[in-house]
Order: C-alpha cells, then sequence, then structure tokens
C-alpha cells in the first residue's frame, strides 16, 4: 500500500530539498570546525556537574553534536555527553 | 582611505573573477581609482576577462621579487583611465608569495588606490591564505547550488578565523524562473543557511558569456541584465541604498498574469 500513499503525497520541490540537506551536512561542517569551542565546554560541563556529583574524570568523556529527528520529520542538531558517574552522591570533603 | 576587499568562494568557476572584473570597472566608471589584483598565480585569468592579456610585461611575482617596480607591473586600463590590473604569474605556483609579502603589497597599493580587489584563487590552501592575508573585507561568491553554497560555508568560517570580519555575499548565476518553480534555491534560502550579509545578487545571462568572449565587462554594457546588477553591487559598495533587483522582471508575461491571479 505504500505506493499508493507515495502517488498521493505531493513530491518536495527540489530547492527546499537541497536546503535541508545542506542544512544537516553544514551542522556536521561546522561542528568539526569547532572542536576547541567543544573541548571547552566539556571541561565546563564537567565542573559543574563535579559539583553535585563525583564524576569518573579518568574515564573516557564523551561529548559531541549530532542529529536527530524532531517530531516533524526534521533533522535538528543535539548534544550528547555520555559522563559516567562514580557516585551519585558528592562526598563533603 | 582605501579598501581592500577579497573577492573569494572556496569552489571554483562560479564567477569570481567575472565579479572581480565588473565591480573593479564599475568602481573606476564611477570615478574611483581601483587596482585590480589577480592573486590566482600559476592560473591567471583576470587579463583575459578584462581584455588586458596583450599588455603583460611584468607581473604580481616580478614586484614581489624585485625584479620591477610596481608602477611598471600595473597595467593601465585605457578604457578606464582610474583603473589598472596587477597581472598573476603564470609560470610560478601558489608557493612563490607569502602572506607577508602580500600584506607589504597591499599596502603599497593603498597608497595609490581607493580600491584595491584581490581575486581570489578557489580552494582554501597557500593561495587563499595569501589573498585573504593583505584583505581588510571579503566578499564571497555563490550560486544557488548546493556544493557552492557548502564550500561557501566553509570559507565564511576561514575568513572569521583570518579576522575578515562580516564578509558580504554575492550571489551569482541565479535563474529566476527555476526559483519561481520551486527547483532552484533562492536569496532567502542561501541566506538562512549562509547567515551573512547581501551584497547583491546577480541573475544568470548571457550577455555575461558575450562580454567575457570579447574582453569587455558586462557592467559597462547598458542592455546587459547581469552588468545591471553589478551597477547596483557597486552603487551598494560606495554606500548608497539600492533596493535588490526584481528579478521576476525578466520572466514572461504569462507568469505575471498567473501571479496576478494566484494572489487573488
Amino acid at each position: 500500500m505504500e505506493w499508493l500513499s507515495n502517488i498521493f503525497k505531493p513530491k518536495q520541490k527540489s530547492s527546499s530539498v537541497a536546503k535541508d540537506r545542506l542544512k544537516l551536512v553544514l551542522m556536521h561542517d561546522r561542528a568539526n570546525c569547532s572542536t576547541e569551542l567543544l573541548e571547552m565546554m566539556k571541561n565546563d560541563i564537567l565542573q559543574v556537574i563535579a559539583k553535585y556529583m563525583d564524576v569518573d574524570e579518568a574515564s573516557d568523556l564523551d561529548i559531541n553534536i549530532s542529529t536527530e529527528t524532531n517530531d516533524n520529520n526534521e533533522p535538528v542538531p543535539v548534544l550528547y555527553a555520555n559522563i559516567p558517574i562514580k557516585n551519585m552522591r558528592k562526598r563533603k570533603p | 582611505m582605501s579598501e581592500v576587499y577579497v573577492i573569494t568562494s572556496g569552489k571554483g568557476g562560479v564567477g569570481k573573477t567575472t565579479t572581480s572584473a565588473n565591480l573593479g570597472a564599475g568602481l573606476a566608471l564611477q570615478g574611483k581609482k581601483v587596482v585590480l589584483v589577480d592573486a590566482d598565480i600559476g592560473l591567471r585569468n583576470l587579463d583575459v576577462v578584462m581584455g588586458l592579456e596583450n599588455r603583460i610585461v611584468f607581473d604580481i611575482i616580478d614586484v614581489i621579487e624585485g625584479n620591477c617596480r610596481l608602477k611598471q607591473a600595473l597595467i593601465k586600463d585605457k578604457r578606464y583611465p582610474t583603473l589598472h590590473l596587477l597581472p598573476a604569474a603564470q609560470t610560478k605556483d601558489k608557493d612563490a608569495v607569502t602572506p607577508e609579502q602580500m600584506r607589504k603589497l597591499c599596502d603599497q597599493l593603498r597608497e595609490d588606490f581607493d580600491y584595491i580587489l584581490l581575486d581570489c584563487p578557489a580552494g582554501i590552501e597557500q593561495g587563499f591564505k595569501n589573498a585573504v592575508a593583505g584583505a581588510d573585507k571579503a566578499i564571497v561568491v555563490t550560486t544557488p547550488e548546493v556544493s557552492p553554497v557548502r564550500d561557501a560555508d566553509r570559507i565564511i568560517g576561514l575568513l572569521e578565523a583570518a579576522e575578515v570580519r562580516s564578509p558580504l555575499l554575492v550571489l551569482n548565476r541565479i535563474k529566476p524562473k527555476m526559483v519561481e518553480r520551486g527547483e532552484m534555491m533562492s536569496l532567502e534560502e542561501v541566506t538562512e543557511i549562509l547567515a551573512i550579509d547581501v551584497l547583491g545578487v546577480v541573475p544568470d545571462d548571457e550577455t555575461i558569456v558575450i562580454s567575457t568572449n570579447r574582453g569587455e565587462p558586462a557592467v559597462a554594457d547598458p542592455n546587459s541584465f547581469a552588468g545591471q546588477a553589478f551597477r547596483d553591487i557597486v552603487r551598494r559598495m560606495l554606500g548608497e541604498t539600492v533596493p535588490l533587483m526584481d528579478l521576476e522582471a525578466n520572466t514572461g508575461f504569462f507568469s505575471k498574469f498567473k501571479k496576478l491571479f494566484s494572489k487573488a
């Protein structure tokens, strides 16, 4: 039945296809350009989290920008952070 | 106070040299003292686009290496008394110049000219770095297609890194009928992506091919549609507020007729 919906679905104009594809590819390009910025952000995020819980700084922290699709099926950038935590409650010094 | 512009694009073949030639001639027609510098060393082209290829004696490398004085290498364009060309060398490559030498050359040119336009080579390597080193301002040329726009975005990032602030966009070779059909990105769509200020839009126009064949910039041709676009850009560079060209003026009677009814 998919062919039926394909027939009736209006075809997207090529100019907006181009725009959507460019937005997505530039999101990646720009993210690659700013590794320095990402590194600075990573340090700041770590500092904030470390105030409240024990972060495992020895293990590899993974922070990057990737894309996901939102409810309207449009690509949106997301900041992905994977920060391993040693202990949920920060020990009093 | 003179201004040094670099005309750049990242991608080749989008109209950097044509834009340089037309803006140079256009500014000269407004009485400004202009020098066009062909920074595309090894792939010299601005001379043929300008129709000055038979008058080259010395080139930019001769000046930098001290084989001649700057004045000896400058070609005076007889059609535009205030326009000069500093041609690129054809036998050397991009590494023959350093950014420092380029900066020095531009400072020397500032003494005699109001506008110094650097025609940048394609790519992001040494040639680009050299051309950008001497510039205060940048004009980014692109066409409304995916690869030139992507490259323009990269160039805008690199200009920022080189501290050439707020580059201006020239959207070249736009086909109004295709935009109307939704089969080509419009100026609005391109600026939404690139997020820089617009200096002008130039329609795709056969007169550019014809004028380049003859070595006479279209900006001087009162009947050229693209020439009109370049004249508007020149006036904007001089600080005038000129509305963007109505590109639909050139589309047929029927499309206007159709539009009239679609609005109702």
